[in-house]
């Protein structure tokens, strides 16, 4: 992981973002945000390190202390240790070396860490791996590591890809992203989708949900990269994760005027398109 | 009468075209071409006296291409070519039908070279009907993965087509770039290979872009003594000991000089000196394996080093404009690997730049934006005196700047004119500017800068 630069302050009018004051009252921002992103090397597709990114850059222009963690084939996994667990998307051959790894070293730390409320972030390739299994194309099938109740088929090389911009409404808001899998993802009853489709396809382009959710494990096909653009979502993750140590959370707003408009802007184009394909 | 029919076909819409003013649209000709006669390009390929060379890999297709052009002329040769951006099976087509004559035969014959630049997952499919003496592989890095799927996948699908590619066919490898390199496993005919041997170029550890990290054959992950840039470097397998094969063409040496560089090749031929008016590690490589392809096909070292010095030139030229007393650059931004390297090239003096920065979604640029966030623009940090920021996915690239430290209040202008002009009005008189766009915003900047500066459309006159 390369340094990353420290947010910038603008000269220009920009307002300060409130420190002091009511935000703080429901509870101390400060403290530590412990991020461990799991095999960083082998599933970084997709721009994942815009999500490593933008949880650390929201954290630090707040104060919080932001501790990454990277996580590699044969280290183990503590589950006390972190706040926040995030993994991304790998191309095929390596995800299969992800899944042994998953299953013979990590899996029931995780397991352990997922039922004790403990926040993650799976994206992609990522997100398929929390299922049972994952069926590829050729027909091989890849154990999952089982956390989310899901499996994924691929349903053969000449079915169609899924891929494009995504809009799904999640908790009353709208996250925007890039969708771009063969697979067909199905949620059995202990997971519940994370949002519902607006347009692209979602787990499966047939029932209009995408992603999963599992007591605080989050699933996703979105990247693009997913967090810069959806801050919301960031700050409810960073949220959650440190209410677990610090009790409930409220934390500062940021000048996200550049993320406000990248999202509408992915809004506007997924949107408009998808009237058009419709229309044509 | 078939081929006859296609052919006028071609010429025809190649004609219309142009004189609609389509830039770059080179498609449609070989589409007609290819539908009037399916078989064209395997019929006019056959009458190539010194049949055809392919060139494909993910970055330096259109630079190497060129200079192998140059390097063909110098040598008596009279190359048959696709033009830039149309890579897929019906630019060879629309290429070959727009060379031949009415009835389908070339002059001068015996002269003649087919230099093809094609798309890395169409290579197979146009070396089934060209059948090429060589076929030159640049480098693999991670592009466009909604359109060519995965790195390995595109390196299976090479491996798959080499196993059946005649003994007579030469391939051409880069000898840096281990997912490349391993290539030589499955060649059944010779090799010829390029790589850089200067360790003096050396670009620290790996970046965050670095693809093929891993070895295709036993999985290891690699070691490097020494790393150019994105994958490409000195590299070993501790697990089964494959290594970085010596290279028979090698950039022996590497000085930076005012406006270009200054670039030593080892041949087995002898050694070749040029002065390229062309900045950047990535163009040093682009000259070895031009010089490599050359080696292939039997030139010799005379017609290399001058065609090397001659086509760089024209292909500096072409880079290069004037608009309102400020030089105007524009480099295309393909994939992270190459945005990196170009940002390491205008950065290299420390001096800061002036910037604009195009980023659109269609195809051809690739659906996908989420490639920005592999870019290492942190380098950018510090190193830009002015910055605009267009194209459909303008904000979600002033994002990525702003991630970067480049600032909170980006200068953002959708219209591509605008934003342009902008950019000019920012820059000082006798001052450059960079234009840094993707494909399709390049090829609007292109058309909007050459109206300005005066000038056609770039693509018109490359023969
Ligand atoms: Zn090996």
């Amino acid at each position: 992981m390369p340094a990353l630069s420290e947010p910038e302050r603008s000269a220009g009018p920009v307002e300060e973002p409130a420190l002091s004051g009511p935000e703080r009252s429901a509870g101390p921002v400060e403290g530590t945000l412990r991020l461990a992103h799991l095999y960083p090397k082998l599933m970084n597709i997709y721009g994942d390190r815009g999500n490593i990114m933008c949880f650390e850059r929201r954290c630090r222009g707040r104060d919080i202390a932001f501790e990454l963690t990277e996580l590699s084939l044969g280290d183990a996994f503590d589950p006390a240790a972190y706040d926040l667990v995030f993994v991304g998307g790998a191309q095929d051959a390596e995800q299969r070396r992800v899944a042994d790894d998953l299953r013979d070293v990590k899996g029931e730390a995780l397991r352990e860490y997922v039922e004790g409320d403990g926040v993650m972030l799976a994206v992609c390739g990522g997100y398929q791996l929390m299922g049972a299994h994952y069926r590829s194309a050729d027909g091989a099938q890849l154990p999952g590591v089982g956390l989310l109740d899901l499996w994924t088929e691929h349903p053969g090389p000449n079915a169609r890809r899924f891929i494009g911009n995504v809009v799904i409404e999640w908790e009353g808001e709208t996250l925007v992203g890039f969708e771009n899998h063969g697979g067909r993802t199905h949620l059995g009853p202990r997971a519940r989708p994370l949002g519902s489709v607006v347009t692209g396809f979602g787990n499966n382009g047939g029932d209009g949900g995408e992603g999963a959710v599992y007591r605080n494990l989050y699933g996703t096909y979105l990247h693009g990269s997913l967090l810069p653009k959806n801050p919301h979502f960031a700050d409810h993750l960073i949220a959650l994760a440190l209410a677990k140590r610090n009790g409930d959370v409220r934390l500062a707003p940021l000048d996200d005027m550049v993320e406000e408009q990248a999202h509408s802007e992915a809004l506007h184009l997924a949107t408009r398109r998808s009237i058009i394909r419709r229309g044509g | 009468m078939r081929l006859t029919a296609a052919i006028i076909a071609a010429r025809a819409t190649a004609a219309l075209s142009r004189g609609l003013r389509r830039g770059g649209g080179t498609a449609l000709p070989g589409l007609v071409a290819e539908r009037v006669d399916p078989g064209l390009e395997r019929t006019l390929a056959a009458r190539l006296g010194q049949g055809s060379a392919l060139v494909t890999g993910t970055n330096g297709k259109t630079t190497t291409a060129r200079l192998v052009r140059g390097i063909c002329r110098e040598a008596g040769l009279r190359p048959v070519a696709n033009r830039e951006g149309s890579n897929m099976m019906r630019g060879v087509a629309a290429a070959l039908a727009e060379s031949a004559s009415w009835d389908g035969r070339f002059r001068a014959p015996g002269k003649r070279v087919g230099l093809f630049e094609v798309d890395e997952a169409t290579m197979p499919l146009v070396a089934r009907a060209v059948e090429p003496r060589a076929v030159l592989f640049t480098n693999l890095f991670r592009d466009q993965l909604d359109r060519y799927g995965e790195v390995e996948t595109v390196a299976t699908l090479w491996r798959t087509a080499l196993r059946s590619f005649p003994a007579e066919v030469t391939l051409v490898l880069n000898a840096d770039d281990p997912a490349v390199a391993s290539l030589s496993d499955v060649a059944l005919g010779r090799v010829v290979l390029y790589g850089v041997d200067d360790e003096t170029q050396a670009g620290g550890p790996l970046e965050h872009a670095a693809d093929a990290r891993w070895c295709y054959a036993c999985g290891a992950e690699l070691e490097y003594t020494v790393v150019f840039y994105g994958h490409l470097g000195h590299w070993r397998c501790p697990g089964c000991r494959r290594a970085r094969p010596t290279p028979d063409v090698a950039v022996s040496s590497l000085m930076t000089a005012d406006d270009g560089m200054s670039v030593t090749l080892t041949t087995p031929t002898g050694e070749v000196t040029v002065r390229l008016p062309l900045a950047g590690l990535y163009n040093a490589y682009n000259a070895a394996a031009a010089a490599a392809l050359a080696v292939a096909l039997g030139i010799e070292t005379g017609a290399i080093e001058r065609g090397l010095a001659g086509a760089t030139a024209a292909f500096g030229r072409q880079e290069r404009l004037t608009v309102d007393g400020r030089a105007v650059q524009v480099i295309l931004a393909k994939n992270p690997a190459g945005v990196n390297q170009v940002i390491r090239t205008i950065t290299a003096d420390g001096a800061p730049k002036h910037l604009a920065v195009f980023l659109n979604d269609d195809i051809a640029d690739g659906r996908d934006i989420s490639w920005i966030w592999d870019v290492d623009f942190e380098l950018l940090s510090g190193n830009v005196a002015s910055l605009v920021v267009s194209g459909r996915r303008a904000w979600d690239m002033a994002l990525r700047l702003k991630y970067a430290g480049l600032g909170e209040r980006p200068d953002v202008e959708h219209d591509a004119a605008l934003a342009l002009r902008r950019a000019i009005d920012a820059t000082p008189e006798g001052g450059t500017l960079y234009v840094v766009p993707t494909y399709t915003a390049m090829l609007d900047a292109r058309n909007i800068l050459g109206r300005w500066a005066g000038r056609g459309a770039f693509w018109e006159g490359d023969g």
